[in-house]
């Protein structure tokens, strides 16, 4: 008994559920975007695509508090409106990158043998091509819309998943409490299910939290190159590329939708170490 | 003693989280060439004892008083450098789990003079010379050439001597042995404790020696300390703590590792009437793993086995690691499918593998794995655990399983409140017996226990014995019993098959094969268990010898 209490106590020094200082900041980041992307667009000034000014790049004033873009949009307005679109589209590559990844990286690892090692080979050959060089294949072949970024961008980034769930499973079928359920007669699908899924969570939500980073950056990348969302659909990528040419007069159109990419980016960061150390200290006490 | 290489005052060490002592107001001393072994079940805190006599406290812990001293020098208030440098040098440390503290990319012989190079100590031509001399005087074969080998290629008990060379290299003046043999084989133990013996002897070296087996302790140690919740029970020369042990604690551990001598199993009684019929009947199982030619695996692990296990009777398969042992629990319990052979359940034929067999069929075989961490979903509750075979088995509701799970509980001498609880909350004890419990739920007929006390301590083993023997009585349950455990044959078993290298060479009742082995390999085995005797190691060396030439006259025979 004194040996269960120790345990506890070892694990219990930091392990209350409350939030570091640098999770409450990112939190606080995210909750913050994910607020104006659902109730900003009732809110926000103007629509995003009216012309409301006569100056490319009006300065700041009390009619347009962050300025006007190169044809005379309020800057504001339209980062209030991209938030949605960047975000949305974000969590719904990412979430379709997981889908695919996690069931297709569970099959290979269940499996194994031969399904393994052909899924993982072709796994391997999807890898090496730079994610962005793919995607500007398959826009320029589909064209651009909302579905073809939001597919392409998940299909993408389901090969780094794929690795990351194959692995963890592949750690968890060898332990003894599966192979007591495979003697018991489970199917594969309970054994993914009650004996494997439960053990995954946290580091799968680590994941998504850092795949969506990347595939918000992959898709304001996209944007920026003229391929992702198309005018006059406000999204961050693209806002920076239209202004860009407000840099040499020192407007702050283009700084202001990177500052928000930016600022998302960093704020998941920071909620992934967060839960990278949860995951840590769980397996720590799981494995004692 | 003035002339103590290490002197421990008064240590205390607490959980900096709850205030909890792990260790409390121990004082100890070592002399030149002594070997004071430390004894106690997991969480005495014998190993955060030792750890600190090399003025090293494990995250979580600090020291709240006492006083470390070696060679004179205070540990605890040494500045970091000068530790780290004594460290290696002069202390060192050898861990149970040599297999796990070798890096696999690098040659073992690098690892060796790895501290005797970064301390300075030596050139890399003078620590590889000096390193084949400590092999060769532990006993490792092929010393001129075995240090270019990488740690898969080794032995458990190569390794664990290649950690001792590493431990020696550098020449310290004390060393601390971890339970270097806990992980090994009885066969393989005996050679490595000669060897730590020895070595430790000629260069009058200090040295603490952690154990749980009182029976390892009385072959190595001088002196004896015993410690439970962290606190010394008591403490004396070897010799009359095994005479007249003072305590009732060091009683029960001399109990619990007094199991077996020669001689001393009775004759079971012989069954009355006709024998029961078979639960269980193997013929000709081969199986392995890999793709080998001709239908055959790649690595046989089991060869043309036949078996046959009487209803209500316990029959023990002994041998050592690799022998084939759990291999042939797998292709019982179905999760490898045999290359060849039959088997058969109450007479009816029964598939190689867990798909084709009958709902019914895998009710009535259960297995229980030898780790009670990997065994239980970390992600479940006690009761999530044990409530799934009845809604699988026996399609219990929600309540009737939680009433069954409490009974289930309580047949494995576990509070009904356990079923709120997770894994991580158990101790290894506990979470055995939740794993039988497991297997109970499903009201099998023949319980397959893979090594099912060989990570648990002496004392806690014994209870677990204990715990199969009542159910045994109480459920009319057969058993299949691995292990390679000499004495948990001989508590708990009827009958004992012993395989070596995937054969079943000796098959009798407990009596005739532990009493009077017949095959070279059972007499190996036999005569290398521990007993709690002094002198017993040297003794059984000088046997041993001749038995391995028997052995070996065999196997060329054969």
């Amino acid at each position: 008994m004194t040996n269960a209490e120790a345990k506890v106590d070892q694990g219990g020094t930091r392990g209350d559920g409350r939030l570091s200082t640098a999770g409450i900041v990112g939190a606080a980041i995210l909750v913050f975007w994910v607020l104006v992307a659902l109730v900003g667009p009732y809110l926000a000034p103007y629509g995003q695509a009216d012309i409301v000014s006569n100056d490319n790049f009006a300065s700041a004033s009390s009619s347009f508090l962050l300025g006007g873009d190169y044809i005379g949009r309020d800057i504001l307005s339209r980062v209030i409106n991209g938030a949605g679109t960047t975000l949305g589209m974000g969590v719904a590559a990412t979430v379709l990158a997981q889908a695919l990844g996690v069931s297709v990286g569970f099959f290979a690892a269940i499996r194994g043998g031969l399904v393994d090692t052909v899924l993982s080979r072709l796994n391997d050959a999807l890898l090496s091509f730079p994610h962005i060089m793919m995607g500007l294949v398959v826009i320029a072949a589909l064209g651009s819309s909302v579905p073809v970024l939001v597919v392409t961008s998940g299909v993408v980034y389901a090969s780094a998943v794929f690795r990351i769930a194959r692995a963890l499973a592949m750690d968890l079928k060898v332990m003894d409490f599966v192979e007591v359920a495979r003697a018991r007669g489970e199917g594969t699908w309970w054994i993914l299910r009650h004996e494997i899924l439960p053990n995954v969570v946290l580091p799968l939500l680590t994941d998504f939290a850092i795949r969506l980073s990347f595939v918000i950056l992959f898709m304001s990348g996209l944007s920026f190159l003229g391929l992702g969302v198309q005018p006059p659909l406000a999204d961050w990528g693209s806002m920076v590329r239209e202004n860009m040419e407000g840099l040499r007069s020192g407007s702050l159109a283009p700084i202001i939708p990177a500052a928000a990419i930016a600022s998302v980016t960093v704020s998941l960061n920071l909620l992934v170490d967060e839960l990278s150390l949860r995951t840590g200290r769980a397996y720590a006490e799981a494995r004692e | 003693m003035t002339n103590a290489l290490l002197q421990i005052e008064n240590l205390a060490i607490h959980s900096v989280a709850a205030r909890v002592p792990v260790v409390r107001g121990v004082s100890l001393s070592v002399g030149p060439g002594e070997i004071l072994a430390i004894i106690g079940e997991s969480g005495s805190g014998k190993t955060t004892l030792c750890l600190a006599a090399l003025g090293y406290v494990r995250p979580g812990l600090r020291i709240a008083e006492g006083r470390v001293r070696l060679a004179g020098a205070d540990l605890l208030a040494l500045p970091l450098g000068e530790l780290r440098a004594l460290r290696g040098r002069s202390v060192a440390y050898v861990a149970q789990s040599a297999a796990a503290s070798f890096n696999p990319a690098l040659t073992v012989g690098d690892q060796v003079i790895e501290a005797a190079i970064v301390h300075r100590m030596m050139t890399a031509a003078d620590a590889r010379a000096r390193a084949r001399e400590l092999y060769r005087e532990l006993g490792l074969p092929d010393p001129e050439r075995i240090g270019a080998r990488y740690p898969h290629q080794l032995s458990g008990g190569q390794l664990q001597r290649l950690m001792a060379s590493m431990a020696m290299c550098c020449g310290p003046q004390f060393l601390v042995l971890d339970e270097p043999t806990t992980a090994l084989d009885v066969t393989t133990q005996i050679g490595v404790l000669k060897a730590f013996k020895d070595a430790i002897r000629n260069r009058g070296a200090a040295a603490l020696y952690v154990s749980h087996d009182l029976a390892v302790v009385a072959q190595i140690a001088d002196r004896v300390l015993v410690l439970r919740n962290g606190i010394v029970q008591e403490e004396g020369p070897v010799t009359d703590m095994v005479a007249t042990p003072r305590t009732a604690y060091t009683r029960s551990l001399m109990e619990a590792c007094n199991r077996w001598t020669p001689g001393a199993v009775r004759a079971a009684a012989a069954p009355s009437g006709a024998p029961p019929p078979p639960v269980l009947e193997l013929s000709g199982v081969t199986a392995g793993y890999g793709q080998g030619v001709g239908g055959n695996p790649a690595v046989v692990a089991v060869k043309s086995v036949d078996l046959s296990l009487r209803r209500l009777s316990v029959l023990a398969v002994i041998g050592e690691s690799g022998s084939g042992k759990s291999t042939l629990a797998r292709v019982i319990a179905g999760l490898l499918e045999p290359a060849a052979g039959k088997l058969r359940l109450g007479g009816d034929v029964l598939a190689g593998s867990v798909r084709g067999r009958s709902r019914e069929q895998l009710r009535r075989i259960q297995i229980v794995f030898q780790s009670p961490d990997m065994s239980l979903n970390p992600a479940h509750s006690v009761g999530q655990i044990i409530g799934r075979p009845l809604d699988f088995f026996h399609g219990l509701g929600r309540r009737l399983r939680a009433e069954r799970v409490s009974e289930l509980l309580e047949m494995v001498q576990l509070l009904p409140e356990f079923a709120q609880r997770h894994p991580h909350e158990l101790s290894g004890g506990q979470k055995q017996r939740v794993n039988l419990a497991r297997a109970l739920a499903a009201e099998p007929e023949l319980i397959l226990c893979d090594e099912v006390t060989s990570s648990l301590d002496t004392v806690v083993a014994a209870s677990i014995i204990e715990l199969l023997r009542r159910l045994r009585a109480e459920s009319g349950l057969t058993f299949l019993f691995i292990t390679h455990d000499v004495s948990m044959v001989a508590a708990f078993a009827d009958e004992v098959a012993v395989m070596y290298r995937g054969e079943i060479v000796e098959r009798g009742t407990t009596d005739a094969v532990l009493n009077r082995p017949q095959h070279a390999y059972t007499k190996v085995l036999i005569s290398s268990v521990p007993q709690l005797r002094i002198g017993w190691l040297e003794e059984a060396i000088a046997h041993r010898d001749d038995t391995l030439k028997a052995a070996r006259d065999l196997e060329l025979g054969g």
